[in-house]
């Protein structure tokens, strides 16, 4: 019996990168958000919203790869037993969280870049690459776009955190070795 | 009968001699703008009070004067936080040096409706020698002049401190102006 188990099938190499990686600099990205905002005019404030905004860029970037590698490499099934020990509401909550973080993935940076080129500071990457701004620049429109990048900013945070908390679910009650098929290292 | 002639054309000399004097600044057409850039970003500023004394002579540019006063109290990037740091000590200081001047030393004529202004640019106390491009267009009674010139922030101490670090914000500041004049003789 114990020989007649398939091997769970991983995540490919680069989707694992590309899934710790972004993991890691949104996290970045979050708290650093947090904390900027709390500043007061200095240029530890400036420094950071720069950084903020550039660390965005290359977020953006990277999930239109990863965007582009996960269309054309289809993701591992859940293992059979996994899959058939999840009731209906888990896996409406498995794919509606996934679909709902890549959406996030593009709306909260697209938001950030509207905001700054609407508040008048077009983003100029690492302080030499500038990019169009694709709002006009117009107070009023910032205003209407910042709450929405706050919003989608805490909205992706709650959706990482359930992440994390079924994957742990996963890993420490079912014991079902799931997260092995996203772990760096072992193949 | 010739004495009284004399008389009255010697009146009419004097009366039109102040002419020349009379030429206003229209501030509602006008504008000073500002271009610095904070790590890559350009970020655009104006002045929203300035005055001019101008008497400029087309056909005699050497013997113009132009005088210039800005209130750097009316500075503004249109942002709130920001415009609330500028009037401080560390910026234009506008307590103690609420106005900066500019007078005129030598007008040179160029040709083409361009002419060479140079004088003394006075900003928060530091005096220093300024060479300005001015081009000026005629539209019915309204002469615009416009140009652009560039200075180093920190020769004027604009930006103090922890300010002073050129990599946050450059040295180099462009100003630009469109000041529209009337009582101007033609071209």
């Amino acid at each position: 019996m114990h020989n007649t188990q398939v091997p769970t099938q991983r995540y490919s190499g680069t989707a694992i990168t590309l899934h710790w990686l972004l993991g890691l600099a949104l996290v970045g990205l979050f708290v650093v958000g947090l904390y900027m905002t709390s500043l007061p005019f200095s240029p530890q404030r400036l420094k950071l919203y720069n950084w903020h905004k550039w660390a965005g860029v290359v977020v953006l970037t990277l999930s239109f790869l990863r965007l582009v590698w996960r269309l054309t490499h289809r993701p591992p099934a859940l293992p059979a037993a996994v899959a058939a020990a999840m009731p209906r509401w888990q896996h409406w909550a498995h794919h509606g969280t996934h679909h709902a973080l890549y959406a996030l993935f593009f709306a909260v940076p697209l938001l950030g870049w509207a905001y700054s080129s609407a508040a008048g500071f077009p983003i100029v990457v690492f302080g030499v690459l500038p990019l169009p701004d694709f709002v006009p620049a117009d107070k009023a429109l910032a205003e209407l776009i910042k709450p929405w990048h706050k919003l989608g900013a805490y909205a992706m945070a709650a959706l990482v955190g359930l992440h994390v908390a079924a994957a742990l679910k996963h890993q420490l009650i079912d014991r079902d070795g799931l997260l092995s098929r996203m772990l760096p290292g072992r193949s | 009968m010739s004495y009284v002639r004399t008389l009255v054309l010697s009146l009419a000399a004097l009366v039109s001699l102040p002419v020349l004097a009379q030429q206003k600044l229209v501030p509602a057409q006008s504008e000073i703008a500002f271009v610095s850039r904070q790590m890559g970003v350009p970020v655009e500023g104006r002045f929203k009070k300035f005055d001019a004394e101008v008497s400029f002579n087309p056909a005699k540019p050497d013997t113009s004067k132009i005088a210039f006063t800005v209130d750097t109290g009316s500075a503004t990037l249109g942002v709130p936080e920001t415009d609330a740091e500028l009037p401080k000590a560390t910026w234009f200081n506008v307590p103690k040096f609420p106005q900066a001047t500019f007078q005129s030393k030598a007008v040179k004529g160029l040709g083409g409706g361009k002419f060479e202004v140079a004088g003394q640019l006075s900003i928060k106390g530091q005096v220093r020698d300024v060479v300005v491009p001015v081009t000026l267009t005629q539209s019915g009674a309204t002469t615009t002049a416009t140009g652009s010139f560039t200075l180093k922030r920190l020769a004027f101490k604009i930006g103090e401190n922890e300010w002073s670090d050129t990599s946050m914000v450059a040295d180099d500041v462009q100003v630009r102006f469109k000041l529209a004049l009337t009582g101007v003789a033609k071209l």
